[in-house]
């Protein structure tokens, strides 16, 4: 009986992927484009050559990174939808560290580092302007994180147009690039580099043994499991909540800083490119457990991917892939409720 | 004088697709399901809408896409929340990037096309009266709608049997079921006609005040944030929620002004001033109700506190007391 209900759990599982695909296949046939088509094209996408698959371990990086922190805040019951101005000031602050470091004369490891614990700061504080707004403001997390999105996109803009305008003409395509002494080195002729995958593996580590093995996780998931007897227990529930918005900011501002560092080199616009939107789903999807979320990310990269030949091969829009990711983690939840309501009925049938 | 006349005007006009989308909000807030999704909502509508619009060259038939699409999408929102019991806010909030993404990608046979758009039409008389006349009454159709729309659903929420249940259902839902009401269908009926209307929002403007549909440059993305977030300024209450919506496109408009005068001042600055400004808003309605206002408060002289209490009261509104939770029988 109990494998017989793992089994049904598991068919319910690969119906929601069904779905999303079929979904997905329909949205292409009213797009007047062959779905077998594009699914070929952004699977051949992401994985026909060594660049491509290092290229969905570039975007895999951001993305696991902001999942770690969105891990965190989930626990807690927290909606941290301000998760990409925590990217954006992250890597604001990066570039004000190099900026400020690189000619310097400092040997360029300790500029490095200086520019990701700078990220790392700017994550958090833009994460405790969040947090301090819900526990001394009664502001919403997720209407703060909202705003302050715009706030850091808008800074941004300002930065790159304004006092970090670019030599001769200010221009969408960022701030001057910085010096490759300063970048975080890279395999020879891939994008991706060794050291931000070294950091985002740590950074699961470190996040799976946080929530596991330690005290400070078992708190922290007592305060989103059951508020009230979490203040029972002697633990004072905004304490903890504004630990872990610090936790998920020092996360996103490590994403801000390696997209700076390893990836754009430079501030640009879009610096956080939707990572964190993106890592709210993957953290919703695998139901907020780390381990899961290290393959899911990596699929979700691959679209990413996969995606970006759409519009050459097909001349259709890249924004397939995110219509597939939203779909994949709508119709999982949706089987999911139809699951639990089955075995609801299941159970009050075996009642009478 | 005449100048700003004409610029107030355009305020009004470019407020109409926020103060239905509010009102929208408020009905499907009211009886106790957020849609949180409005922000990928509107720009979805605003692309079906402008699609349906062009292709069959009738207005019409482009707003009333856009409210179709808008309801499926409220169904849709209760059908998970209601009947499966999964999280408002998580799938509205994949429901607002999904929505967003599938106007992008479908919308790009549509692109920068010349379609139709809503006609101006001048209200005989009244639009003579000096200062109101102009200001409101030589608009468009869609505008006259908002007015009857905010007094209607103020009238219908606060001044009928329907709108006692509604609020009933919203607050306590377990003593509207024991007077015979199903709690469910309300939510559903509500739930649809909310979101219809924050989807007519979308051709409101894709017909209308920004008209056509030029992809990621429609630049429609982020009202549904705004909305959400007047709703709650409004107290779920649509002449309160109206206001908040005249006075956030306001304050945009002030902000654009000020560009010209204030030069020093980048434009990224003044463009974003009304999310800080929403922040703080929200911080205003809601700092009353925090643990150390409220311990600071107590130490208060008593003529003292009474003021401020006065003051909280006036500017908190509290949420419908079962926003969000799922309706249990037993």
């Amino acid at each position: 009986m109990r494998k017989n209900r793992g089994f049904i759990n598991f068919l319910f599982r690969i119906s929601g992927i069904l779905a999303a695909l079929l979904f997905t296949a329909l949205v292409l046939v009213i797009a007047k484009a062959n779905p077998w088509e594009a699914f070929g094209n952004i699977l051949m996408g992401a994985v026909s050559t060594p660049i491509k698959i290092a290229d969905s371990f570039v975007a895999w990086v951001p993305l696991i990174l902001a999942t770690c922190g969105l891990v965190i805040t989930f626990t807690t019951g927290l909606w941290n939808i301000g998760i990409e101005g925590q990217i954006s000031l992250g890597a604001i602050m990066t570039t004000w560290a190099l900026r400020l470091l690189q000619d310097s004369g400092l040997p360029p490891v300790v500029i490095i580092l200086a520019g990701i614990l700078a990220g790392m700061a700017g994550g958090i504080i833009w994460a405790l302007l969040a947090g301090v707004l819900k526990f001394y403001g009664g502001v919403s997390e997720i209407f703060a994180g909202l705003g302050l999105n715009f706030i850091a996109t808008a800074l941004t803009l300002w930065l790159i147009f304004g006092p970090w305008k670019r030599a001769g003409v200010a221009s969408m395509s960022g701030t001057e690039p910085f010096d490759m002494s300063i970048w975080l080195p890279t395999i020879p002729g891939y994008r991706l580099s060794v050291w931000s995958l070294a950091l985002a593996v740590a950074s699961v580590l470190i996040v799976y043994f946080l929530l596991q093995h330690t005290v400070i996780g078992l708190r922290l998931k007592a305060v989103g499991k059951n508020y009230k007897a979490a203040i029972q227990m002697g633990i004072s529930p905004s304490k903890y909540m504004l630990l872990a918005f610090v936790l998920c900011g020092l996360f996103a501002g490590l994403t801000g800083a390696v997209q700076v560092l390893g990836v754009y080199h430079r501030l640009i616009p879009s610096i956080s490119s939707g990572y964190g939107f993106l890592g709210l789903l993957v953290a919703m999807l695998v139901d907020y457990q780390i381990v899961w979320a290290v393959p899911v990310a990596l699929l979700f990269a691959a679209l990413n991917i996969g995606g970006i030949q759409l519009p050459i091969m097909m001349k259709i829009d890249s924004t397939l892939s995110g219509v597939m990711q939203s779909a994949l983690v709508l119709f999982f939840m949706l089987m999911d409720g139809v699951r639990k309501k089955m075995l609801k009925k299941e159970e009050d049938l075996s009642d009478e | 004088m005449n100048e700003f006349l004409t610029n107030m005007a355009g305020v009004v006009a470019a407020a109409t697709p926020v103060v239905v989308a509010v009102i929208g909000e408020t009905f499907s807030e009211r009886s106790g399901v957020i849609n949180l999704s409005a922000n990928g909502l509107i720009v979805l509508a605003a692309m079906v809408g402008f699609a349906a619009a062009y292709t069959t060259g009738m207005v019409w038939v482009g707003l009333l896409a856009g409210f179709v699409t808008g309801a499926a999408a409220g169904l849709l929102i209760s059908f998970s929340s209601i009947s499966l019991k999964q999280s408002q806010v998580a799938v509205g909030f994949i429901l607002s990037l999904l929505f967003r993404d599938l106007a992008y990608f479908l919308g790009t046979p549509f692109m920068v096309l010349p379609g139709p758009t809503v006609n101006r039409f001048a209200i005989p008389l009244l639009k003579d009266i000096p200062i109101l006349g102009p200001l409101f009454f030589d608009q468009n159709v869609l505008v006259y709608f908002s007015y009857v729309l905010i007094a209607m659903s103020y009238y219908w929420i606060f001044h009928t049997r329907q709108g006692l249940i509604l609020r009933g259902v919203g607050e306590q839902p377990i003593s509207a079921y024991s007077r015979g009401i199903d709690v469910n269908r309300q939510r559903y009926l509500y739930t649809a006609l909310g979101s219809g209307l924050i989807g007519l929002a979308g051709p409101m403007y894709s017909l209308s005040i920004k008209a056509g549909w030029n992809g990621t440059m429609t630049g429609l993305d982020g009202i549904g944030w705004i909305v959400l977030s007047i709703t709650i300024f409004g107290g779920w209450n649509p002449l309160r929620g109206s206001f908040g919506a005249y006075l956030f496109v306001f304050l945009q408009w002030l902000g654009l002004a000020l560009q010209s005068y204030w030069t020093s001042v980048p434009s990224q600055v003044l463009q974003v001033a009304p999310f800080p400004l929403m922040i703080l808003t929200l911080l205003f309605v809601n700092i009353g109700d925090t643990e150390w206002v409220t311990r600071m408060m107590a130490r208060l002289p008593r003529g003292v506190r009474g003021g401020f209490y006065k003051l909280f009261r006036f500017l908190r509104k509290p949420p419908p007391a079962s926003l969000g939770v799922p309706f249990e029988r037993e």
